[in-house]
């Protein structure tokens, strides 16, 4: 390469002789590169892996997700707003697979793309199909609630590289909760149509919620010790800020139960809704009838 | 029979000049989506190393996802060859992460001259990220330099920018939002 480029897709143009796979894959830079990766002693290798490999599979399967409403938003302004926030979750997908595929021996690439269903540990909240834009706006409010909470708590885990991750995505995360706590508020808010559509949104989503606050093994690897983060708990901080949105909104607060699990488990088991099997064959197709393309 | 000083010595020399040029070298290049910055302006370019075996460019992204990152590195490595350091390494820092508070002053001044309004202050926490509602702050008209504007959306066509629109001359303008 020997010009600057003006913007990013100029670069499309270029010639690649490193193995860029540019068409469907990452592999064109490490989103670690660079970066000190060992694991402090001490931390438990196999459950850090664990833990940000199912992080990292919940900003995945989400950004996909919201990936599959671009072009179908009511408004330009929105359109823009959920590209954007699946971009952010997808950077996020990238570091955290990269540090769980660092320690496990495998890319990123090979994670994503080359992984089923039983294998993902994404929280089933992430692959909901939204069926309208108030379930949109209704679940991206509880996983990004819920999220901030988490990466709030991680920036202090003993691991610096999901600390760094977590700090980062955490300035993320702020702008998406706002970002879907107003749309919740203006549609409760709003018509007497908008109300009722929001308040049935958020009934559809109640169920997958519960599973986003069970306790969770790997965490005690990646979290930091309760008394240097108190917020290691964040179940009664996310049920705060949904409280208030849901007050300002004038809507109520669900009393649906959570979904059950198979057999006592679910999306951090590998166990899915129906919906993984589509998004999986929609993510994963192209990668795997080429699999030593490159572009 | 050795006429020169030694090689250790020699390499040496080549680092100390490679520090005072290839800092700027590096500092020159401009942000893919942001072109009226250098990566200097934008505080993403963290340290220039130069060592005998080569220099060292230690950068940081923006935004996790942000897509420009490749291209920065590529774009530094090849100002940093055509300045004749052939060894170029590329590294990433994540933490402390960035902040649009980095960006310089320099930067604040070219950003506003090409009508994109520069970030406000970032937000210092402690404690948990507070909740936003209301209508968010929205910054000074770039071109009439009105303080009546108001945020339209939160993100823009970068994912470090908002949109806004001038209530006094009511054109619309970018922002870079501050994180």
């Amino acid at each position: 390469m020997s010009t600057d480029h003006d913007s990013p897709y100029d670069l499309l143009g270029d010639d690649h002789d490193d193995g860029h796979r540019w068409a469907f894959g990452t592999g064109f830079t490490d989103p670690l590169e660079g970066i000190d990766t060992a694991v402090p002693a001490g931390v438990d290798r196999a459950a850090l892996a664990r833990y940000c490999l199912a992080l990292g599979d919940d900003a995945l399967i989400y950004s996909h997700r919201l990936q599959q409403w671009v072009t179908r938003m009511p408004e330009l302004e929105e359109e823009t707003a959920i590209a954007n926030i699946a971009l952010d979750l997808l950077g996020q997908a990238r570091m955290l697979l990269a540090r769980a595929g660092g320690i496990l021996g495998r890319t990123e690439d090979q994670l994503a793309f080359f992984r089923d269903a039983g294998d993902f540990r994404n929280v089933r909240l992430a692959e909901h199909d939204d069926r309208d834009f108030a379930e949109l706006v209704g679940r991206l409010l509880i996983f990004s609630a819920w999220r901030l909470a988490l990466f709030e708590a991680l920036e202090a885990s003993p691991d610096p590289v999901l600390a760094a991750i977590a700090a980062k995505g955490a300035k993320e995360l702020a702008y998406h909760r706002d970002y879907a706590a107003r749309w919740v508020v203006r549609l409760g808010d709003g018509t007497p149509l908008s109300h009722r559509r929001m308040q049935d949104a958020l009934a559809a989503i109640w169920p997958l919620a519960g599973e986003l606050f069970q306790p969770d093994a790997d965490a005690r690897a990646a979290m930091p010790p309760a008394a240097v983060a108190p917020a290691a708990e964040p179940a009664a901080a996310v049920d705060a800020v949904i409280d208030t949105v849901l007050a300002a909104g004038g809507l109520d607060r669900p009393g649906a139960a959570p979904l059950a699990g198979a057999v006592g488990r679910a999306g951090r088991d590998g166990v899915h809704t129906e919906a993984m099997g589509d998004i999986l064959a929609e993510l994963q197709s192209l990668a795997r009838a080429h699999p030593d393309a490159t572009w | 029979m050795v006429t020169g000083p030694p090689a250790a010595d020699q390499a040496a020399d080549q680092a100390a000049a490679a520090a005072t040029t290839a800092y700027p070298a590096a500092a020159a290049t401009p942000d893919p989506e942001l072109p009226m910055l250098t990566v200097a302006d934008l505080g993403i370019l963290r340290a220039v190393d130069a060592t005998p075996e080569g220099v060292v460019v230690t950068i940081t992204p923006t935004y996790s996802g942000c897509p420009a990152m490749a291209e920065i590195g590529a774009d530094i490595r090849s100002r940093l060859q055509r300045a004749g350091y052939r060894d170029v390494e590329i590294r990433l820092q994540l933490a402390p992460a960035w902040s649009s508070d980095w960006i310089t002053g320099e930067g604040q001044r070219k950003l506003a001259a090409a009508g994109i309004a520069p970030p406000s202050a970032a937000p210092r926490r402690r404690g948990p990220v507070p909740l936003t509602l209301g209508h968010p702050p929205s910054p000074g008209c770039p071109r009439c330099g009105s303080p009546r504007t108001r945020r339209t959306a939160e993100f823009g066509a970068t994912a470090c920018k908002s949109l806004h629109r001038c209530e006094e001359c009511g054109e619309p303008f970018e922002a870079v939002k501050p994180l």
